[in-house]
């Protein structure tokens, strides 16, 4: 970078000078500012956007319903699915809304134990979208058996036939991860919610608000112990997350890496699933940030930089998926298996070779872009990319499932097209998910104001660390 | 051979489709004399060029519910001058038609599943069929079983691809006898049919004049089933016997067996298929197998309803099971004998033997699912002319 002919950056995150880290929020505001900026979108009536926006995405969620409904219904035979591929739609959205799904743990307890106080800004809305993220995510594992009456067998549930689930099966496993993942970050989310929430207790003006914020924030009064106990619990629940944002993923990897398909039995899966993840949960991130920033004017808070280090987060995840993929092709030649070799030809030149590109166009070559400070910088570059990283995640499970449409025996090679009941179910997810997302804009506070506060700097009477001003040197 | 359910077509070589500019599936106007009749071209490699063979028999137009509107009536064509051959010609008439199929890829893309070699081979080398493969080592990580499969009877099956000449016959004979469903037209165009055992066609040699080849594939049986470790709820398991079987109630369809299962020998009940069905139909069933519902998988069990019952006639007489005593639909109705039941611990059975042969080899043996189910290597005589 030249600093001779451009002035440096007075707003940057991580100056040439380690010991100038300059404020995380902009615009000089006070705790009190915080507070109202913050509390404001839950406070005063919604602007029309909203409405339209929450509009569309409940009509989505009466969509998902009525596929549901008459999928249970009729049965699976209304999706595209046939023998030999036994999933296709359904997985592929699973996977890929757990994969979104990882992005708010990863920024609430791993960037919290690394002391990324940049993560303050963002970490409520980015577990909230974990949080709805997987609900979708779980939709379709339960939706896709063919006897969904009969879901309870799946559960270890002590019967008078003492008959047991199948403990050797990776669904299974899957069953307790994403639940204790689900679990788990429901905790860590309603628990970091208590301070704010009772700061809009606090603020109600109506008796309702009083009462329900009053019930959700558990009495907080905001002492020294209270903060205390809080401060405590945050580290112990954000260290019991962060194996869990490791582990969800990884047996999400091993419905496929378990099984004996070619294309799905390989064991760079756990790594390469939970890089993909954490990519498309920042991409997912960034597309809901950046429009939520600006529509509820939290632009100093949401910083551009924030949108800078998440884009970098992106850059570097993607590379390492791209790794993954040309890993798996050097693998699969240099196993000498045969079936292997023909899956990962198959899969670039075959069938569903279309879906193998897009794959690769979006998870591969878009987030090259973030090389250059500018791209990363620019809201609609981002924007756009965010979006076309979302759809090419989508692809690559997409395009793994699809292995199953040739495996070992050509005879029974085919090839399987959705019908409208799965495009429906998927565009019903988003409703779901948006649904959930549009109520959380509007009733919690979006961002965490009290650790927003934490790193104001006046939070930190001495000028040390992320002070406003540097060390040592006179205010 | 076609693989063609739900019609028939007018079948024509490569090089006669060609010439015509007529791809799988065109109609085509077939004229003997002064009949007419369009129907929908198959091209079928390895018939002789520029001879169309209309199967007769389609077409029909009082056949009620299932039988209206099947096909083409070939007959129209037939006349008392040329009974069986006649001279035709044919040209494109415009237009497609759907023919579906059981089986959309013919090829067996080098892969040693089919195997088959010559006399003269197998007198220079009689292991020549096993060695087709890279012999791999079958370890396990369990080294206790659940059961140890030593204790008699193991039920094991031989299908000798020598004498199967791929008429189908066990497929039908076992959807009669398993209350197998009938899916239907549209059902099969989307890979959906429900055969327990089907036969596989593939064209090998010279696109031009190629050869057919056929296996017929129940379920393997696999001892190391991949379908039985992946399901959730425990619906697929082992019998001491050797026996891979399906529990119907347990299933919640995951289809995740389905997936896992390398023969692709699974079937999912997609849709209600027996639902709808009237009452004459429903008092077909046989009432030794269950009628299964929508949403759950099944498969090929062996006819574990004739074992039992083959089983329970030799308690109540006091005596053990003789070999050739159980008999499987497939096997029953196989006019050439090609498929043998039996138990593999009983030395003198006759799938016992043909196991110890050297022309028996298991399907996909790399993965170490051990089949129960392997087969018999064809072998070939060609004359001196053919060799040329």
């Amino acid at each position: 970078m030249s600093t001779a002919t451009v002035p440096p950056e007075p707003r940057e995150m991580v100056p040439d000078d380690p010991r100038r880290r300059l404020t995380l929020v902009h615009g000089r505001h006070s705790f009190a500012d915080i507070t109202r900026m913050v509390c404001a979108p839950v406070e005063d009536p919604a602007p029309l956007g909203w409405w339209v926006g929450f509009g569309i995405a409940f009509a989505c969620l009466g969509l998902f319903l009525a596929m549901v409904i008459y999928l249970v219904l009729d049965g699976i035979g209304i999706w595209g699915l046939n023998n030999p591929q036994g999933w296709g739609f359904d997985i592929t959205n699973f996977v890929w809304w757990v994969g979104i799904g990882h992005a708010g743990t990863l920024i609430s307890a791993i960037l919290y134990l690394f002391r990324q106080k940049w993560r303050t800004a963002i970490n409520r809305f980015a577990e909230a979208m974990t949080i709805f993220a997987v609900i979708c995510a779980l939709m379709f594992p339960t939706i896709h058996v063919g006897r969904i009456w009969m879901l309870w067998m799946a559960l270890p549930i002590p019967n008078w036939e003492a008959i047991w689930p199948q403990f050797r099966s990776p669904l299974l496993w899957d069953v307790f991860a994403v639940g204790t993942y689900f679990t788990v970050s429901l905790i860590f989310w309603y628990m970091g919610l208590i301070p704010d929430l009772a700061t809009l207790r606090d603020r109600a003006k109506s008796k309702i608000r009083w009462i329900i914020y009053g019930i959700l924030s558990m009495g907080w009064r905001g002492s020294a112990r209270h903060w205390s106990n809080y401060e405590k619990a945050y580290l112990i629940l954000a260290g019991i997350s962060t194996p869990l944002v490791l582990s969800v993923h990884s047996i999400v990897s091993f419905d496929f890496a378990v099984s004996i398909i070619p294309g799905w039995h390989t064991t760079i899966f756990p790594p390469y699933f939970v890089a993909g993840a954490i990519f498309s949960g920042f991409a997912m991130v960034m597309t809901l940030a950046i429009v939520a920033r600006r529509a509820f004017r939290l632009t100093d808070i949401i910083t551009i930089d924030h949108l800078d280090n998440m884009n970098k987060i992106m850059l570097v995840t993607g590379m390492m998926v791209g790794y993954a993929y040309s890993m798996e092709f050097f693998i699969s030649w240099y196993s000498g298996n045969p079936y292997e070799m023909f899956t990962f030809v198959n899969r670039a030149f075959g069938p569903y070779a279309w879906a193998y590109w897009i794959m690769i166009s979006c998870n591969v070559l878009v987030p090259q872009i973030f090389w250059f400070r500018k791209n990363r910088r620019s809201i609609p570059v981002m924007f756009v990319a965010s979006i076309l990283i979302n759809i090419g995640m989508w692809f690559e499970r997409f395009v793994i499932i699809m292995s199953l449409s040739r495996d070992f025996l050509p005879s029974s090679w085919g090839y399987y097209k959705p019908t409208w009941v799965e495009v429906c179910t998927l565009i019903g997810s988003l409703g779901l998910f948006f649904t959930f997302f549009f109520l959380f804009l509007r009733f919690l506070p979006m961002v965490a104001m009290a650790e927003v506060k934490n790193v104001l700097p006046q939070a930190d009477p001495h000028g040390h660390g992320e002070g406003g001003v540097p060390a040592g040197e006179p205010a | 051979m076609t693989k063609i359910v739900w019609d028939n077509a007018a079948l024509l070589s490569l090089k006669t489709a060609k010439s015509l500019g007529v791809k799988d599936g065109d109609l085509i106007t077939v004229t003997v004399g002064s009949r007419e009749l369009e129907i929908a071209a198959c091209v079928a490699p390895g018939l002789a060029d520029d001879a169309i063979v209309l199967p007769l028999g389609y077409g029909r137009t009082h056949a009620v519910r299932v039988g209206d509107g099947v096909g083409f009536n070939t007959y129209a064509l037939r006349a008392s001058t040329g009974m069986d051959t006649a001279a035709a010609s044919v040209k494109r008439a415009g237009g497609h038609y759907m023919l579906v199929r059981t089986q959309d890829h013919q090829a067996l893309e080098g892969r040693p599943l089919v195997r088959e070699g010559t006399l003269e081979e197998y007198k220079k080398d009689p292991a020549f069929v096993r060695e087709m493969q890279e012999a791999t080592p079958h370890l396990t990580f369990y080294a206790n079983r659940e059961y140890d499969y030593s204790k008699p009877p193991q039920w094991g099956m031989a299908i000798d691809l020598n004498r199967c000449i791929g008429c189908n016959a066990c497929t039908i004979a076992c959807q009669s006898e398993n209350n197998v469903p009938t899916v239907g037209k549209k059902q099969v165009k989307k890979n959906r049919e429900m055969h327990w055992i089907r036969v596989d066609r593939y064209y090998v040699g010279d696109v031009e004049d190629a050869e057919a080849v056929h296996q017929p594939l129940p379920c393997m049986q696999c001892e190391n089933a991949p379908c039985e470790n992946v399901c959730p709820v425990n619906a697929t398991n082992h019998s001491a016997d050797g026996l891979n079987q399906m529990v119907y109630n347990r299933c919640i369809g995951t289809r995740y067996c389905l997936n896992n299962c390398p023969y692709k020998v699974r079937r999912f009940n997609f849709l209600a298929y027996r639902k709808h069905e009237p009452e004459v139909i429903k008092m077909a069933m046989n009432p030794d197998v269950t009628v299964r519902m929508r949403g759950v998988m099944e498969k090929c069990t062996y006819c574990v309803q004739r074992i039992k019952r083959k089983k329970i006639e030799a308690k109540i007489a006091q005596r053990d099971l003789k070999d050739g005593e159980i008999v499987t639909a497939c096997q029953q109705v196989c006019p050439t004998e090609a498929i043998i039941f039996g138990d593999l611990k009983d030395p003198e059975s006759r799938v016992a033997k043909l196991k110890a042969d050297e022309r028996s080899y298991t399907l996909l043996d790399e993965l170490n699912t051990l089949p129960r189910t392997f087969y018999m290597a064809r072998l070939r005589n060609p004359n001196e002319m053919e060799k040329a």
